[in-house]
């Protein structure tokens, strides 16, 4: 039997709303088909480890782009997510070696509830909704993703941060068996990002489980990631293992690798420059043309009050 | 070889290198370049660009290794070639990847090194590809062989280039570099004299 490939679904299946509303159904049709194990399983072509399984969640009316979402293979296909390759069709190629089951979270430093928590036991007091935010990468690409998640903030406030707390910081689960790139030193492993404590309070930043109404595929960061829309995609890391509240402002991995070249903030801001790429403007994946990039990736009424004051060409 | 064979290898060897290019073009018209279409012909044809500078530059150490002299006469068509990526690479890079945006693009070449580099690479390689002909040979006689040393120039800035623009993972632009080493230091006078081929 032929196997499909991605690349060889024909267009009508890939177009955004057809799998967003029918991709439940063409999954039990691949199903049907004897494919579903090849669409889910170890080639981890289009959807690796649990990603697929549909979500119960509700969609939020407030927070959502009236813009077209970017198709689900193409979203799940282009990835940056070094761990696993720094070409973007790695992550879908070889994801499938990340067991996002079961997994634990270790909480620690400034808090009164520290300690390793297992994941179900982080999700379960929350209700998930849906959210369409807009996706901008420092190298000047962009999506709109349907995301599936819960306010950062709400899981954070469970571990009770003391005062001490004014950053926070995540990491990445670091296990080369899992993530065979992390054997290489491409970068310093783990991956570490950090917020300052009232980013993560912000409403807008978001614990992602899901995509496109399904559980996140792991090269989308299984089984739990950050999403924070006003800031370059590197910023929302990716299958977070620890979260850890501090006082003084952390080192991010990019920060480490090139501290002239990435800040702490890195808030999109089309009038700061990356020393490699333009951020005036940007290509909306799909698109050919280039569409203007804007300050804050579009969420400056949401979130410019946290930065007044500052000097964004110094903070960058 | 006689003369004979060398127009068939020519003609072989034109046909291979313009289909990279023509698999681009097919891959672009059938939709089939990934999810980021225009980053894939951008960066496709810099990487054909070096490859092709590089395949030049070997011509002649392989002809040291050889003996075989009838190989000089490939190397002005693959040297075109590298233009003629180059070429495609800019325009790609102007057109399509910055959709003729002029005042960023000014701005990469000026405040952008990597961009800034590859630039320079580029507009050294136009005398290059114009002084190509044999009546331009003629004319520039030993002035020629001078000019055409900017191709060792050239070469590395186009390896500074890749090397920069990476944003961690530098192994492929040192690969390149270390090839590019290894061709270069057949330029040097105590291996240009090495003669294997009559041992
Ligand atoms: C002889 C001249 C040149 C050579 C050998 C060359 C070579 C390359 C190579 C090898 C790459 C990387 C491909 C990859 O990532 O796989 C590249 C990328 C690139 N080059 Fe060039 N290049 C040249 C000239 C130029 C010029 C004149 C410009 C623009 C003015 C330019 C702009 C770019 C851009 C924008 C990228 C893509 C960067 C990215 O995707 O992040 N290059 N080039």
């Amino acid at each position: 039997m032929l196997i499909k490939k991605p690349s060889d679904i024909s267009p009508s299946e890939i177009t955004p709303r057809e799998t967003y509303r029918d991709r439940r159904r063409f999954m039990q049709q691949m199903a049907g088909l004897g494919l579903g194990g090849v669409l889910m399983g170890a080639t981890g072509t289009a959807v690796a480890g649990y990603g697929g399984k549909p979500l119960n969640f509700t969609p939020s009316t407030k927070y959502r782009v009236d813009e077209k979402p970017t198709p689900y293979e193409d979203v799940t296909t282009y990835n940056n997510f070094y761990e696993f390759g720094t070409d973007k069709a790695s992550p879908a190629r070889r994801a499938h070696t990340l067991e996002p089951r079961p997994w634990s979270v270790v909480v620690e430093g400034a808090c009164a509830k520290p300690g390793r928590y297992d994941l179900e036991e982080i999700l379960k007091p929350h209700p998930l909704e849906e959210r369409i935010y807009r996706f901008r990468c420092v190298e000047g690409w962009s999506m709109v993703i349907p995301w599936v998640g819960f306010p950062l903030g709400d899981m954070l406030k469970r571990f009770e941060p003391t005062a001490a707390a004014k950053y926070v910081v995540f990491e990445t689960l670091y296990d080369p068996e899992q993530f065979p790139n992390q054997r290489g030193r491409v970068l310093d492993w783990p991956y570490l990002e950090g917020l300052r404590m009232d980013e993560a309070m912000h409403p807008l930043s978001l614990m992602v489980v899901g995509l496109y109404g399904e559980v996140l595929p792991n090269q989308n960061g299984a089984p739990m990631r950050l999403m924070v829309p006003w800031k370059y995609g590197f910023k929302s890391i990716k299958s977070i293992a620890k979260i850890r509240f501090v006082e003084e402002m952390p080192t991010s991995t990019w920060m480490r690798a090139n501290s002239r070249e990435y800040g702490f903030y890195s808030n999109v801001n089309p009038r700061v420059d990356h020393p490699r790429w333009s951020q005036q403007s940007e290509r909306r994946i799909g698109e050919w043309g280039r569409r203007k990039t804007l300050m804050f990736n579009g969420y400056g009424d949401e979130v410019a009050h946290l930065y007044s004051g500052m000097d964004l060409r110094k903070f960058f | 070889m006689n003369p004979r064979g060398v127009r068939y290898l020519k003609l072989i060897l034109f046909v291979l290198s313009l289909t990279p290019a023509l698999l681009l073009l097919e891959g672009a018209l059938s939709d089939a370049l990934g999810t980021n279409p225009v980053e894939t012909l951008v960066r496709d044809t810099g990487q054909w660009t070096l490859r092709f500078l590089l395949i030049t530059l070997l011509i002649s150490p392989l002809r040291q290794l050889t003996g075989q002299s009838q190989l000089l006469r490939l190397r002005r068509m693959l040297g075109l070639f590298a233009f003629f990526y180059a070429l495609l690479h800019l325009s790609l890079y102007i057109g399509l990847d910055k959709f003729l945006y002029w005042d960023e693009i000014l701005n990469d070449i000026l405040d952008r090194p990597f961009i800034t580099i590859g630039m320079l690479a580029f507009v050294l390689l136009v005398p290059l590809a114009i002084t190509s002909t044999d009546a331009m040979m003629r004319r520039l006689g030993r002035n020629w062989v001078k000019l055409h040393k900017l191709v060792y120039v050239i070469a590395v800035a186009g390896v500074v280039h890749f090397y920069m623009l990476v944003k961690a993972d530098v192994t492929e632009p040192v690969i390149y570099g270390l090839i590019l080493a290894v061709l270069l230091m057949f330029r040097l006078p105590a291996i240009k004299r090495w003669r294997p081929f009559r041992a």
